[in-house]
């Protein structure tokens, strides 16, 4: 079997793989945008408390 | 026991909840700082399951895998289409029961794993909406149907949505999150029409053929894959669900300290200034 009949897919190319690159493009950019949300999350947290040192000594 | 929580209810102070152990057997587990810690122990762990069962998973999904004698090589799109919906129904049974839970029992790490699960579950139900649409036009002739499974399953997306406009439609926190929780909770009823709605109905979409009482009717070959990546979606959701909700206790952390600085200093300033002037 060769390369181009492997990707024609039977015929069926064009729903087969915008299945699989919908869920490639979902699922990666969910887990992009979490992983920078706790990431800022962390350096402001850091940053914050670097900065100020709170009475309870709470970080 | 405070930290991070200066403006939630203290459940170590409350005797209450102690007395009874089940509840404080939830209180030492659930505890926000201990799950911190957990978490971050776990992360690298759920993020290497994650890559390697995506990595078998696509391997039988797309390429160790026969085509169905029926449906030819677009079954190829049920290990997508089935594994997602799975997932996008354990999330949703997650956010549900985390809801009532924390409107029950108050308790805070409830609220912040309904919330954190919540854009998981919608990416989830959307991708089993699209794929399935993508695998109905060359199956079904239609991309869409009004028929009782697609249905309920497109209320399932919209109560995603709902959730995650009602967390964020209140100044008040606290109401965005009560309001969401009771939307999420009373939205569990959708699960079980969702499940049973090809047994109920008469419905295009066809009846389960893994989940079943007398066994799955799959052959091996095709169940493999679909295990595999419905593994993966699985370990996919606590990665991400585990990342947000770090986040989510991180960011309250810090909510918490500007707070507490900023009735803490002016007022203690204020008191200087007037008793200076009196």
């Amino acid at each position: 079997m060769n390369l181009s009949d492997y990707f024609a897919m039977g015929g069926y190319a064009a729903f087969i793989w915008p299945s699989y690159g919908v869920a490639v493009l979902l699922l990666a950019a969910l887990f992009l945008l979490s992983a920078r949300r706790l990431q800022a999350a962390e350096r402001l947290l850091e940053a914050d408390t670097a900065d100020r040192d709170l009475p309870d000594g709470d970080t | 026991m405070r930290r991070g929580y200066g403006q939630r209810r203290d459940f170590a102070a409350d005797a209450s909840w102690h007395s009874d152990t089940i509840g404080a057997a939830i209180h030492r587990f659930a505890n926000p700082g201990r799950f911190l810690r957990l978490a971050r122990q776990l992360l690298p762990w759920l993020a290497g399951a994650t890559a390697i069962s995506f990595a078998v998973g696509l391997y039988f999904a797309l390429i160790a895998s026969p085509p169905d004698y029926q449906q030819g090589e677009t079954v190829r799109i049920m290990y997508v289409h089935v594994s997602a919906a799975w997932i996008a129904m354990f999330a949703y049974a997650w956010v549900g029961l985390a809801s009532a839970a924390a409107l029950i029992w108050r308790h805070p790490l409830a609220d912040v794993a309904a919330e954190a699960a919540s854009p998981v579950g919608a990416a989830f139900t959307l991708l089993a909406l699209i794929s399935g649409s993508l695998w109905g036009r060359p199956m079904w002739g239609t991309y869409w149907a009004w028929d009782a499974r697609l249905t309920s399953f497109l209320l399932l997306f919209f109560l995603y949505i709902g959730h995650l406009a009602l967390l964020n439609a209140f100044d008040d926190r606290q109401r965005g999150r009560r309001s969401a929780a009771v939307l999420a909770a009373v939205g569990l009823i959708d699960l079980p029409i969702v499940k049973f709605a090809v047994d109920w109905w008469n419905t295009l979409h066809q009846p389960a053929s893994v989940l079943k009482m007398d066994g799955p009717s799959i052959d091996p070959s095709m169940l493999r894959p679909l295990l595999i990546m419905a593994l993966a979606c699985q370990c996919y959701f606590f990665l991400v669900t585990f990342l947000r909700m770090q986040a989510l206790l991180l960011e309250a952390r810090q909510r918490a300290r500007l707070y507490r600085r900023n009735t803490a200093s002016p007022r203690g300033t204020a008191t200087a200034t007037r008793g200076s002037g009196a």
